[in-house]
């Protein structure tokens, strides 16, 4: 094979990579803002049942945060990887005896790292929970307002404010957790940077690419946090 | 409004009693735990096989043993790489601290996976440069290269821990140790550290806890750690209970870690606590 250039390799096009690799940042970049959303629901809401005052949602939401902040996210994936369809075949095998089920690694992904990303999240959304002075319940109360309208309209819109910090090391965690899906073959920014370096034997510069891509992305994520940070200020000014 | 009214407003809000919904809900999900943790124990001893377990039980041994080493010996040299990168970021020296922030934000921006890939895949790559300059036999094994770039990673979050902790302690202790006549390393072995060390110790034993959670990650690369072993057996019986053991093997280590941590913490905290 003649050696080519590093320009023809990142060119775009049947010779370059760039296109490859480009859908493959979309798919990482759809995966985290996938799962963002879920993530943050069930993380509010594993928090909320570990600052309750009954001791049985306590110890329900305790024991969610220390298993699935305490297994390695690569065991996590692998265990629902290749652990769910057997499950999912058993149960369905019940009803219809020759179903094969297959996961799809995008969905299998997506569920393990909002498994782990909400019970980050839960830690940070707690602080903010203890953050907050009991008065501002009763306040809420006392002008008449429901246990869900006071949470909604009073407790959450401050929560916001003082978790949004941590929130944010969350998602760059996030974004960077979503390698991992690339070694169940979701193919994302480094698997198809992996593809692209052992097609080529360009090891060091694919891979460089796929820690630059990543590094840009933890960028641009900063730049959007920094103006949403802003956002939320000039919404406190008032 | 009578005496007996006003002093039964000042009690305490009775504790609920009988089945509010809150209290439902919460027997209902420890319910689905104690059923989880259930299932999974009722699965393993279905599927409990003595031959499974004598052919796989050494080799996961073996494999916590690589595990082991491999965090004790990046978490050492990291903590050694970690000194001239945090005095980098506090230096006034623009180039030295530019140098230094580069570096934390390249190993903290990056996943470690890449940084891993980098190492074995990337750098592995050059083998005949490699070899002109005799460090082929380094980045040939995929244990050093995993002790390689986890210590560079691993470096870069410990250099802003000590930098955090070392920035805690106020200027006043420089400055009272240099009136009493102490030098900049005896102050900082004396007088800094010390309590430095007490906001430093939680955020060491996260980073401990993630590194050991992180290093799951070398069996990407045909490192026959805990992990590793755990894929082997999975690729070669095709049987689920290879991921439980080893995702049991794993939440163990990090609780006892945890629980380990806290304890220190309260015993080193002793004298804050009236």
């Amino acid at each position: 094979m003649p050696a080519q250039s590093i320009w023809t390799l990142l060119s775009w096009g049947p010779d370059g990579w760039s296109d490859d690799i480009a859908s493959g940042v979309l798919v990482t970049i759809a995966l985290a803002l996938a799962t963002l959303p879920i993530g943050l629901v069930i993380g509010f809401f594993v928090a909320f049942a570990k600052q309750h005052e009954e001791p049985s949602l306590r110890l329900a939401g305790n024991i969610y945060t220390t298993v699935f902040r305490g297994l390695p996210e690569l065991v996590t994936l692998f265990l629902f990887f290749f652990g769910m369809p057997l499950l999912l075949q058993y149960v369905v095998r019940l009803f219809n005896p020759d179903a094969t089920i297959d996961v799809n690694s995008f969905v299998a992904g997506m569920i393990v790292l909002a498994l782990i990303f909400s019970s980050y999240a839960s830690e940070v959304f707690l602080s903010a929970f203890r953050a907050i002075p009991k008065g501002q319940y009763e306040g809420g109360y006392a002008i008449g307002l429901s246990k869900w309208q006071t949470m909604r309209l009073v407790i959450l819109p401050q929560l916001i404010r003082i978790a949004f910090p941590g929130l944010e090391n969350c998602w760059l965690s996030l974004l960077k957790d979503t390698s991992l899906v690339s070694v169940v073959n979701l193919a994302e920014t480094l698997r198809q940077s992996g593809v692209a370096a052992r097609v080529t034997k360009h090891s060091f510069l694919f891979y460089s690419v796929a820690a630059l891509i990543f590094l840009a992305l933890a960028v641009l994520s900063s730049i959007a946090t920094s103006y949403i940070l802003r956002y939320l200020g000039r919404r406190e000014a008032r | 409004m009578s005496v007996s009214q006003a002093i039964a407003i000042d009690k305490p809000p009775p504790q609920a009693r009988g089945w509010p919904r809150a209290r439902i809900l919460g027997y209902a999900l420890v319910g689905i735990w104690i059923l989880f943790g259930a299932g999974i124990v009722a699965y393993l001893v279905y599927a409990w096989n003595p031959e499974f377990f004598a052919r796989y039980a050494p080799a996961y041994l073996q494999g916590l043993g690589t595990t082991l080493s491999l965090v004790a010996i990046s978490m050492v040299l990291g903590a050694i790489l970690s000194l001239p990168v945090a005095y980098g970021r506090m230096s006034k020296d623009p180039i030295l601290s530019g140098l230094a922030y580069c570096y934390v934000y390249f190993f903290r921006g990056t996943p470690l996976l890449v940084q891993t890939y980098l190492v074995y895949y990337g750098i592995g790559s050059f083998r005949p440069e490699l070899e002109t300059v005799g460090l082929w036999w380094f980045f040939r094994e995929a244990f050093y290269c995993g002790v390689f770039a986890f210590s560079l990673n691993t470096a870069a979050y410990q250099a802003e821990i000590l930098r955090g902790a070392i920035e805690s302690v106020p200027r006043g202790q420089w400055e009272g140790a240099a009136s009493l006549g102490l030098h900049k390393l005896q102050t900082l072995r004396k007088v800094v550290l010390p309590q430095a060390i007490i906001v430093a110790l939680r955020p060491y034993g996260n980073e401990l806890i993630l590194m050991i959670k992180a290093s799951a990650i070398v069996a990407i690369i045909t490192v026959y750690d805990l992990m590793g072993n755990a894929k082997l057996a999975y690729a070669k019986s095709f049987d689920i209970q290879a991921y439980i053991w080893v995702a049991i093997v794993y939440l163990v280590m990090v609780e006892i870690l945890r629980h380990g941590v806290e304890w220190i913490e309260r015993r080193i905290t002793v004298h804050l606590h009236r």
